[in-house]
């Protein structure tokens, strides 16, 4: 066996959240995000090629009229199906409602089911970089303008009056000169013989005409998940099916040689166990010991009694307190360049003012509340697999590399996660159900224990920035380098181990200098929540305030300052940060939260801003500190420029969950290793937020007419920063380390 | 095969014994196919697991079947009316649109009424502490406080 391979780890991050991998040895430069590429993947360009939308099949002779694969009305009723993983961040409604918008369905008259995976009729389907809503936003306009045609059409044949002089609403077709009315339901089968309309023949409603959209709805298995329904893939149960559990070896990398599988055996409700030698790709089938029981507790029992002996020849021997002292050694020196624009050196020289900072933060869990699972069936040479999955697709494809089973032998039914913060973008889990039930004949349901999942997460990587800046007389900021210490898989940087291009400050202070230096890891580390943004928005919006508190300026003043003309950072880029954008946000939630009035002693306001997936985001951080350095979070007044809000229960409710996320995460959350091994098992060492620190958290949407775009992520890189230097205002103490219980604070 | 009666939502059911310690959470899910009671940690961290013991509040995964006893046992399954329809605190839930996921939310609702069983009017401190034994990793904590308010109003408006 050789040792494993990571490449598909990054290549799946690039793939879904748009970051840009560097191979450590290749060409120096980043390259400036390429526009053409960009509207590829995210199909903004209206009338462009769009990934997610296919041709529309053609009309039935008879029966419902399904003109895609997004759109079924028969006599019973109207079908929306939702394409994409819901994972918690509302696609499962969100995505319907567009196309409901369009077909003019009354929302309670619709029902949504989850789409069957079938990249033929859409495209990609995946959960990951924001991306449901820009990606799928004007093809699920079209899916419901088109079915509406064709019904308008059936309609005039009916009433024998020309289509111009009928309209929709509420899941009817209306013509005003008569008052007759009739249902999509009944239309519906001579719709179904009515043409597929061209895309370029369709009109689409300007958003002013919007009936449904910027609603608040409640999400569609809301009353399905109060009542307890099966619904995540941890609640799936089929015929004959056994419960599985998978031990692998407490370090990435480490081999099974034997076990005590006679014993394990032997032990009551134990049907099997065996050793799999796994299939060497970092992201698929490790190797391990699968236990196959009478129940999930018989076979946890019988884990607990498992003994195996590990081959760690290969096995990981990270070390977490190693990497602090080698970035403590690296920080005084000089990295690769990655980004050089302006001369660095010579703002510096030229400086008033140069402030240097060294910022760290620890790796982090997705500790996503449903522990990873998937059951599995395998028989005649097919495998059908249910699973909590971002990428089902490629899942399926893991599947195929780790068990030999043809693609086309797999089905996959998308279960609903229960969270995934990127964590399910990698299909492991279902890598070893699938291999389990192939080698034990009979179908199962294997489920990991929290224990399992710490374990065995695909981390977000820590990070070392040497940071120094400098603001010239008039307090203007004009030079910034930072040297980043960052960490590479297989020789290539993690999520969010490489500074580009599109990392703030780049394009708005005129010399630039960021350096890298990677150090070599084992554990398996990638996207999570707002890739590169989640740490790089603390880094830079803090230290930002750090220069603005050098020169004795507001730190609001500032940031504007920065920001300067109205502009995209790349021009006409609408994958870029754009000034206008950037300064409206903040400016709206500097005037909510009342930024600049008298706070009591120990208590103050910090602001941050960040553009990440797209979105303009702004957050206020209402703060005390007491002597203990505890601390309690007031308020925090985000405000958003995501263009036009498509469910707003479903966009507020990521906001309020971006900032406990953001505060849970810089609060107290680090995974450290030694040996290879991780330290924290559980949540009792992963001490995540819990009710009481919960603040009061006020949303704003700016009002703006851009395409929409996702609110899964960008919401959360602001929090940490806006913490941080509310904490900075209040007592003169300056943050650079993440979890800030680090230092000493708790909530 | 040793076998133990439990009551669980009203009914008396008969249940696999022969491992006294099995944690009533995997009794509950693999036997009895009650899966709205959910697996989060294991080691009573999470609270995705909370069922109610003759009205209280506690952490299947860590409370063993034998331990049941002559106790009812009342899981997410068993809140709604007879004619299924929703109870205060499940229709507070789908009125404010309190999930994320929704993994934990089992485990909230239950924890909420079992706080709104025992103090019908809570206030912020008393349902910050009667809920702090529940993760939600969403973060979806400012609705699931706004929910227990809404539900308290609403079963106050139903005994007048």
């Amino acid at each position: 066996m050789s040792t494993l391979s990571y490449r598909g780890i990054n290549e799946t991050v690039a793939a879904v959240t748009g970051e840009r991998q560097r191979v450590v040895d290749g060409p120096l430069r980043i390259a400036k995000l390429d526009r053409r590429q960009f509207m590829k993947l995210t199909g903004l360009v209206g009338g462009g090629l769009m990934l997610s939308f296919t041709l529309p099949r053609a009309a039935a002779a008879s029966g419902p009229l399904q003109p895609n694969g997004y759109v079924r009305i028969d006599a019973d009723g109207i079908t929306l199906l939702a394409k994409n993983p819901e994972i918690g961040q509302g696609v499962k409604t969100s995505l319907p409602m567009i196309v409901a918008e369009e077909l003019d369905a009354a929302w309670d008259d619709v029902t949504v089911v989850q789409s069957p995976i079938d990249s033929a009729t859409y495209g990609m389907q995946f959960a990951g970089g924001s991306m449901s809503i820009p990606m799928n936003w004007a093809a699920l306009r079209q899916a419901g303008a088109t079915a509406r045609a064709m019904l308008v059409g059936a309609a005039a044949k009916q009433l024998g009056v020309p289509a111009e002089e009928l309209s929709t609403m509420d899941s009817h077709v209306v013509h005003k000169g008569s008052g007759r009315k009739l249902a999509y339901t009944a239309l519906a089968a001579d719709a179904a013989e009515m043409p597929v309309p061209e895309a370029a023949s369709l009109t689409l409603k300007s958003t002013g005409d919007f009936r449904l959209l910027g609603k608040r709805i409640t999400g569609v298995d809301n009353e399905a998940l109060v009542r307890g329904e099966a619904l995540f893939g941890i609640d799936v149960s089929v015929p004959g099916m056994k419960y599985a559990v998978y031990q692998k070896c407490p370090a990435i990398g480490g081999k099974a040689k034997s076990a005590n599988l006679a014993e394990i055996k032997a032990m009551p409700g134990v049907h099997d166990a065996f050793i799999l030698d796994g299939n060497d790709n970092a992201m698929d089938l490790l190797p391990g010991v699968a236990i196959i029981a009478d129940s999930t507790w018989a076979a946890i029992r019988a884990k607990r009694a498992l003994t195996v002996e590990w081959d760690e020849t290969d096995a990981s021997k990270d070390s977490w307190s190693a990497a602090v002292a080698e970035a403590e050694r690296l920080r005084g020196e000089a990295g690769e360049r990655v980004v050089d624009e302006g001369d660095v050196d010579a703002a510096f020289e030229s400086a008033a003012e140069r402030v240097s900072g060294y910022y760290t933060y620890h790796f982090v869990s997705h500790a996503q509340l449903e522990p990873q699972n998937t059951t599995a069936s395998f028989a005649d040479g097919a495998l059908e697999i249910w699973a909590p999955t971002q990428t089902p697709d490629w899942g399926m494809d893991a599947v195929a590399r780790a068990t030999g089973i043809d693609k086309s032998k797999i089905t996959l039914h998308q279960m609903r996660c229960g969270g995934g913060f990127g964590r399910r973008l990698y299909n492991d889990f279902m890598c070893e159900a699938a291999a389990i039930t192939q080698r034990a004949g009979v179908p199962v349901k294997l489920q990991w224990t929290r224990e399992d999942d710490m374990a065995y997460d695909l981390y977000r990587a820590g990070g070392f920035h040497q940071l120094e800046g400098s603001v010239d007389a008039e307090g203007k900021v004009t030079g910034w380098r930072d040297h980043f210490i960052t960490f590479a898989n297989d020789g290539r940087p993690v999520s969010g181990g490489a500074l580009g291009q599109g990392v703030f400050p780049n394009g708005l202070v005129e010399n630039v200098r960021f350096e890298q230096t990677p150090l070599d890891w084992k554990n398996r580390c990638a996207a999570w929540r707002a890739p590169g943004a989640n740490v790089f928005g603390f880094v830079v919006q803090s230290f930002l305030h750090e220069l603005a508190a050098a020169a004795g300026r507001d730190h609001l003043e500032v940031l504007l300052e920065v920001f300067g003309e109205p502009r995209w950072l790349v021009p006409d880029n609408p994958g870029t940060l754009n000034t206008e954008r950037a300064a409206n946000v903040v400016k709206l939630a500097a005037e909510k939260a009342g930024w600049g009035r008298n706070m009591p002693d120990g208590r103050a306001l910090g602001l941050a801003f960040y553009f990440s997936h797209m979105g303009h985001i702004a957050e206020v951080a209402d703060v005390s500190v007491d002597a203990d350095k505890k601390i309690k979070v007031h308020k925090v007044t985000v405000a958003a420029d995501v263009g036009p809000i498509v469910n707003l229960s479903g966009a507020e409710n990521q906001m309020q969950g971006s900032v406990v996320d953001g505060l849970s995460t810089m609060m107290g959350l680090s995974v450290t290793f030694e040996n290879g091994r991780v330290q924290q098992s559980n949540f009792d060492k992963y001490p995540l937020l819990r009710m009481a620190a919960t603040p009061k958290v006020d949303v704003h949407f700016v009002d703006s007419d851009f395409s929409p775009t996702g609110l899964g992520e960008p919401a959360l890189p602001p929090l940490a920063p806006a913490v941080c230097n509310a904490i900075y205002s209040a007592t003169g103490h300056r943050i650079r380390t993440l979890p800030i219980s680090e230092e000493g604070y708790t909530v | 095969m040793a076998s133990l009666r439990v009551n669980v939502n009203g009914e008396v059911r008969e249940v696999d014994a022969s491992d006294p310690a099995t944690p009533l959470l995997w009794v509950l899910r693999d036997e009895l196919g009650l899966v709205g009671t959910k697996f989060g940690c294991g080691i009573s961290q999470c609270g995705a697991c909370t069922v109610l013991l003759d009205g209280n509040p506690v952490k299947s995964c860590s409370f063993p079947v034998s331990g049941v006893g002559d106790s009812t046992v009342t899981t997410i399954e068993g809140l709604a009316g007879s004619a299924g329809e929703l109870n205060p605190v499940q229709q507070a839930w789908v009125d404010l649109d309190v999930a994320q996921c929704g993994y934990c939310q089992s485990g909230q609702i239950m924890a909420a009424e079992a706080l709104l069983r025992s103090n019908p009017d809570p206030d912020d401190a008393a349902i910050d502490a009667a809920m702090a034994g529940n993760l939600c990793r969403c973060g979806t904590y400012v609705r699931i406080r706004e929910g227990v308010k809404t539900a308290a109003a609403s079963m106050k408006e139903g005994r007048t």
